[in-house]
């Protein structure tokens, strides 16, 4: 007798869980729901969530002309490769050296490179655009990108996966004559690939998402990335519309998302792994 | 002479000399390696901190003075501003991470819809924080805004959210919270994932109860990560600015200032680069000091385990 009572209870007490779960998750969904909503239709159809409601492009179409959306994607899509690149050429060389030359002094670097885990150049703003000023390079992508190529969190990452791969591996390819150099291109790079992966999604989606720094440095829409543009749309004095605010908000930011709805396992594990933005 | 002797002697040079060698060879290789990253980092990191200790303890003349730390002393708005960051780090950490704690757990466990739920969670995290801004700007929108509508519907007056000081850094400390919970979420998942499974068995074997094992058990276990993302949370309270630039410029009467957006402020519209850079330094103080209880914390990890 007690135990079909016993049974309900936990039935109902797992089906009172699943329903917190779910009114969660919609909340947690709804604003971006409701932008991308409003962004595929007219002013009137806004708040009126009907499926009859008539789907349009206009606010798209007028977003776009508004404000130059297009320089400012060439710009993001620029800058992340960029600074991707960077990162991934330098980080590899130092990762390789911290994890396998025995040299002098590399303690002493090595802490000096993870300051910048804990501090990094875009809180230290007004010093470096006083250096980003005197190189002549206030207004570029450069100089948005410049101070991060070089990245203690990658070297972190790939010191660690590098020291996790075998030695017989490094000392088999030393046999066959390979270089140091050959060393690290033909067997490192190849096994810390999943790391590289990683680092890059994470990577990738906090360069695209930056925004302090940008801002500081760039004065002109010529070198402004996809964030600064948007907050600079959102905050004209003569206001936005919200249809048009929506389709400008998911015009920047569709691309990082629909790589992430497809990835989305890979981004969790990124995420998770690294532990950082 | 050299051609009668073998090649002993040569070997025997070779072996006392090349460890030597060797190491200079290694330790000029090793530098070399490092030396693109290194200037890069010295030159946007190192050299920016060195920098702002300099221009701290320097007064308008470029002579050694003290008047930028009795600025400090006097700067009411300072005093709010860094007031301001702590109250937004006590409010957004603890309850995003109470947030994500119950996320992982429904996630985690087998429940209906799993894969919507975590992607539903997880998906503000991907957003950039200006975009995540600019919808809930709206949201707030004083009047008309989604959340006004809302009140209005359950016969409550409307509120202007961002522009009453009582409620503007509440109203931002919603949208971090909302942001950040899904991203704390997978390290409680990694948490409850890496748990060995007779650990629960255990405890039913025992006949606890599910909120006995979780109390006892699950939580206990969990506080590495607890420390790990409390620490997160509140490093990242020190250095995000994006939501404040475009829901409230810091307004109204720097009611939802923080302490990085006073910084830029100081900075790129009263153009005080001494005082600037005395702030700065004390949010790279601060910074280092959030970074030293991570690696405590860090450390502790591994007697868990």
């Amino acid at each position: 007798m007690n135990e079909p009572l016993s049974d309900a209870a936990a039935r109902a007490g797992q089906l009172l869980v699943t329903a917190g779960a779910w009114l969660c998750a919609i909340l947690w969904l709804a604003p971006l729901l409701y932008a991308v909503w409003a962004s595929f239709h007219g002013a009137a159809d806004e708040t009126r969530f009907s499926l009859a409601a008539p789907w349009t492009f206009a606010n798209y179409i007028e977003a776009w002309h508004a404000a130059p959306f297009g320089r400012y994607y060439l710009n993001t899509i620029v800058l992340v490769i960029g600074i991707l690149i960077g990162q991934l050429v330098l980080s590899t060389l130092a990762a390789y050296a911290f994890a396998m030359v025995d040299f002098r002094g590399s303690q002493f670097a090595f802490w000096l490179v993870l300051v910048q885990l804990i501090i990094a150049p875009d809180v230290l703003i007004t010093e470096n655009y006083n250096t980003m000023a005197r190189l002549g390079l206030v207004d570029t992508l450069t100089a948005i990108g410049l101070p991060f190529i070089a990245s203690a969190f990658a070297i972190f990452l790939l010191r660690q996966t590098f020291k996790s791969i075998p030695k017989e591996l490094d000392e088999a390819a030393e046999l066959e004559g390979c270089s140091r150099l050959q060393r690290l291109w033909r067997v490192y790079v190849p096994l810390a690939r999943p790391t590289y992966v990683a680092f890059a999604l994470v990577s990738v989606s906090a360069h695209w998402n930056t925004f302090l720094w940008p801002i500081v440095v760039t004065n002109r829409p010529e070198a402004r990335p996809l964030t600064v543009g948007l907050a600079i749309f959102a905050g004209q004095e003569a206001g936005v519309s919200w249809a048009t605010l929506s389709a400008a908000t998911m015009i920047i930011v569709a691309p990082l998302l629909i790589a992430f709805l497809i990835f989305q396992r890979q981004f969790v594990q990124s995420f998770m792994r690294t532990g950082i933005r | 002479m050299s051609a009668t002797l073998p090649q002993a002697p040569t070997r025997d040079a070779d072996l006392a000399e090349s460890p030597r060698r060797r190491a200079r060879r290694a330790t000029l290789g090793g530098w070399a390696l490092i030396a693109p990253s290194l200037a890069i980092i010295f030159a946007f990191t190192l050299y920016p901190i060195g920098l702002s200790v300099f221009d701290s303890f320097t007064g308008q003349g470029g002579k050694l003075s003290l008047e930028q730390f009795s600025a400090m002393a006097d700067d009411e708005i300072l005093h709010k501003v860094f007031r301001n960051n702590i109250v937004f780090a006590l409010f957004t950490g603890p309850i995003s991470i109470v947030i994500a704690l119950a996320m992982a757990l429904w996630v985690n466990g087998r429940i209906r819809g799993r894969g919507f739920l975590r992607l539903a969670f997880f998906t503000p995290t991907v957003l950039p924080m200006v975009a995540a801004a600019s919808i809930w700007l709206y949201f707030y929108t004083p009047g008309y805004g989604p959340i006004d509508t809302l009140m209005h519907a359950i016969g409550l007056p409307g509120h202007n959210w961002l522009g009453d000081p009582a409620t503007a850094l509440p109203s931002i400390m919603v949208v971090t919270i909302w942001k950040e919970a899904g991203f704390f979420m997978i390290f409680y998942l990694a948490g409850l994932q890496n748990m060995p499974p007779e650990l629960e068995e255990a405890s039913m074997l025992e006949g606890a109860s599910a909120w006995y094992h979780f109390r006892r058990v699950t939580l206990p276990l969990l506080m590495p990560t607890t420390l790990f993302v409390t620490v997160v949370a509140v490093t990242t309270s020190f250095k995000q600015v994006e939501h404040i630039f475009v829901m409230t410029r810091g307004g109204p009467d720097n009611a939802s200032s923080l302490l990085l957006f006073y910084i830029y402020k100081v900075a790129f519209t009263f153009y005080d680069q001494h005082y600037a850079a005395i702030l700065t330094l004390v949010l790279v103080l601060t910074l280092l000091l959030l970074a030293f209880l991570q690696f405590r914390f860090l450390e502790k990890r591994t007697h868990y385990q």
